[in-house]
């Protein structure tokens, strides 16, 4: 009997909202366009801890997180996943965010590992080209 | 044949048939701006029909008494006041809070200076959620958003050197509302002025909450019944004191359309009214009390049409489905801020521009009180200078354009009154959909709102993905290479470490003894069908902090999780 190629798994997508920001208009949109583009989407809904967003995103085996902030506790809650994301040997996830971030903080966010921040305004197609070229590459990375 | 003598617009004469009949036709043949990025549309932005002209056949259908009539009357379609800014301005209220409430007291005393009407306070995110400083919960957040407010000792520091008795205060609070009510009736009684002589208003929209802005701490049935609390504490003791704002603004921030937010702010407030009727009150007696809160966004007409129709669908209902007598109880009255979901990162000076038509829009839809927001308000909280420009954009609309000498100088516009009718229908057919559900609190329950502006929210980021919708300097005039504002407002993590050590010291230095007893009379308060007001007085009076009172209100009452949906 042949066998035929596996189907190639989408990629698969954390979004998350943590701390006690209550704002999900930008990640609930996010989430869906990324489905629309035919990824897995897993939203984790509002105030998620660093901790629990990492776990979940290992138990899913995601290929990325997007966090999004709009309290301005991004300087804090952005590099406290970097932290457990390392801790858990986990740095190949791609770790993205967006939000009411200004611009010499998003570089800052860079600097310390997070690979991508994309502030209000940012296009969709932006967002997806780069979810699916980093997450893509994660993936041929790790299988 | 209808006789219509009181008819809205003159009736089509032969000769003015013929003249549209020959406009008709050049119109067609004319071609229209089309395609991506012409910026032309057939849609307002919230998905209304638009047609090229409109003429007296649009508004043929309505009565000018009955639909319109005139300011100051029923239903108040041209305003609640008969001669509006003719006699008063709008109140010009800048929504202002931010690190510590020592920073915040220094940011009120400028605004006062500028000529700002009264104080607005913007909360933080910890004291929004019903936590103090020092959780671990409140992490990154203090300060951030607003002002962290734990106890009494922060609500004192916050209005030093201000008279409480002669300026209004608004707080822009949910969850804790009764908490924050009684830490602003403990400051003033510290300062020797009478809880009926304070004025202000508390925002105290708990259902907004689950359909938009995400904060609350209880489920929705408990959290009704404290507010209804406070409008039953208001209505005996504090009558100046407006009990609740209901607000349309987070529903709109969250991406729902115009009509939507309409719809949902107006059930949300009928939602209360019931609430309170249900518990014997009567309609009269806080009705004249209830204000609500708009958004403005960038689609000027339809915007002016929301807030009219807001006036017309609001008397009709209160007078008519909830039986009150009294005028004022059938008059909506309104502050309005403008969208910030508007306002965009790229190129962020355009969003004075944008702020300055959507203020225009408030005014010529009768708006009793008004924030402009400031151009740097979609990168960080703004500074002195960009909320002096937002302020100055008020000023500029109200003392020079011109626009404030007329009443409601779009009534009667073919366009606004068939747009004002359109909007409204819409609203009335979400009431039937909400009836459906058994009512608000249930549709609310049942995700229904949550969905609606989730799918809204989605339609109008591709629409601008797609380049239907222009924004510009996003999808249109964009510059590559431009910079950001360098001059961002930071709130440093001292203010977090110096706020955490603050609550301890407040924790440290009161009767503890008697702080565990009021905190034991409030459950038993809680648990009863006993008013929770005096009990929340006592506990802010023993110095209780927000978060010790919250969390003793969370063991009678639980706290709510969302059933998550994208």
């Amino acid at each position: 009997m042949a066998t035929t190629e596996p189907a190639k798994r989408p990629l698969r997508v954390i979004v998350a909202k943590s701390g006690l920001d209550g704002h999900d208009r930008g990640a609930k949109v996010i989430a869906r366009a990324l489905r629309d583009a035919g990824m897995e989407v897993i939203y984790t809904g509002l105030f998620q801890t660093p901790e629990q967003i990492v776990q979940t995103a290992i138990q899913e085996d995601a290929d990325g997180i997007g966090l999004s902030i709009l309290s301005g506790a991004h300087m804090t809650l952005f590099p406290l996943v970097v932290e457990q994301l390392k801790a858990q040997g986990a740095e190949d996830i791609v770790f993205f965010g967006g939000g009411t971030i200004p611009p010499d903080d998003a570089e800052e966010l860079k600097r310390l590992g997070v690979r991508e921040i994309f502030t209000p305004g940012a296009p969709l197609s932006e967002i997806i080209a780069f979810v699916e070229r980093e997450c893509g590459k994660r993936r041929e990375l790790v299988g | 044949m209808i006789d219509r003598p009181s008819g809205l617009g003159p009736d089509e004469t032969p000769e003015y048939r013929e003249l549209k009949e020959g406009w008709e036709a050049r119109s067609a043949a004319a071609p229209p701006r089309r395609g991506k990025g012409s910026g032309a549309t057939d849609r307002t932005i919230s998905d209304l029909p638009l047609q090229p002209l409109y003429g007296p056949a649009d508004v043929a259908h309505l009565d000018l008494a009955r639909d319109l009539g005139v300011p100051g009357e029923y239903p108040y379609t041209r305003g609640i006041h008969p001669t509006m800014y003719r006699s008063r301005l709008w109140t010009m209220r800048q929504f202002a809070g931010f690190g510590n409430a020592k920073q915040t007291n220094e940011r009120y005393h400028f605004l006062l200076a500028q000529g700002q009407h009264g104080l607005s306070v913007a909360f933080d995110m910890p004291t929004l959620m019903g936590y103090d400083s020092d959780s671990p919960r409140a992490l990154g957040e203090v300060g951030k958003c607003g002002v962290a407010i734990d106890s009494v000792r922060d609500m004192e520091q916050l209005f030093d050197g201000i008279d409480l008795g002669a300026i209004t205060t608004s707080m822009t609070i949910n969850g804790p509302a009764a908490i924050a009510l009684a830490q602003y009736v403990v400051t003033a009684e510290n300062k020797g002025i009478p809880r009926a002589a304070l004025g202000g208003t508390l925002q105290a929209d708990i259902l907004k909450e689950y359909i938009a802005q995400k904060e609350w701490i209880f489920p929705p049935r408990p959290h009704v019944r404290i507010i209804v609390d406070m409008m039953e504490f208001c209505t005996r003791e504090m009558p100046r004191w407006n009990t609740i704002s209901v607000s349309g603004y987070h529903i709109r921030e969250a991406g729902s359309t115009a009509a939507q937010e309409l719809a949902f702010t107006l059930a949300d407030g009928f939602a209360y009214v019931e609430a309170a009727i249900a518990r014997g009150l009567d309609v009269d007696a806080f009705a004249p009390r209830l204000s609500f809160f708009f958004n403005s966004h960038i689609d000027f007409f339809e915007e002016i049409a929301k807030f009219r129709a807001a006036r017309r669908i609001y008397a009709r209902r209160m007078r008519e489905v909830y039986g009150a007598q009294d005028p004022r109880s059938w008059q909506l009255r309104f502050h309005t801020q403008t969208a910030g979901c508007s306002a965009t990162a790229q190129q962020p000076e355009n969003n004075i521009v944008r702020v300055a038509y959507e203020a225009m829009a408030a005014a010529l839809g009768g708006t009793q009180s008004l924030h402009t927001n400031s151009m740097d308000e979609v990168l960080a909280l703004p500074t002195e200078k960009s909320v002096e420009i937002a302020l100055r954009t008020q000023q500029v609309l109200a003392y020079e354009t011109n626009v404030t000498n007329v009443v409601d100088p779009l009534g009667g516009s073919y366009f606004v009154e068939a747009l004002t009718d359109a909007i409204e229908r819409q609203a009335l057919e979400y009431f039937d959909r909400i009836a459906e559900f058994g009512g608000m609190i249930e549709a609310v329950e049942a995700g229904f709102p949550q969905r609606e502006i989730a799918d809204a929210s989605y339609r109008y980021q591709r629409s601008i993905e797609s380049g239907d919708r222009i924004v510009v300097g996003v999808n249109a005039f964009e510059k590559p290479d431009e910079t950001h504002p360098p001059d961002l407002l930071k709130i440093g993590a001292e203010i977090e470490r110096g706020q955490a050590r603050a609550v301890q010291e407040v924790r440290a230095n009161r009767d503890g003894a008697a702080v565990a007893a009021a905190l034991a009379a409030l459950k038993r308060s809680c648990a009863s069908e006993a008013n929770v007001m005096p009990a929340l007085i006592d506990c802010v009076r023993a110095v209780a902090t927000e978060g010790e009172i919250v969390e003793a209100m969370v063991q009678v009452y639980g706290r709510y999780t969302e059933t998550t949906q994208f």
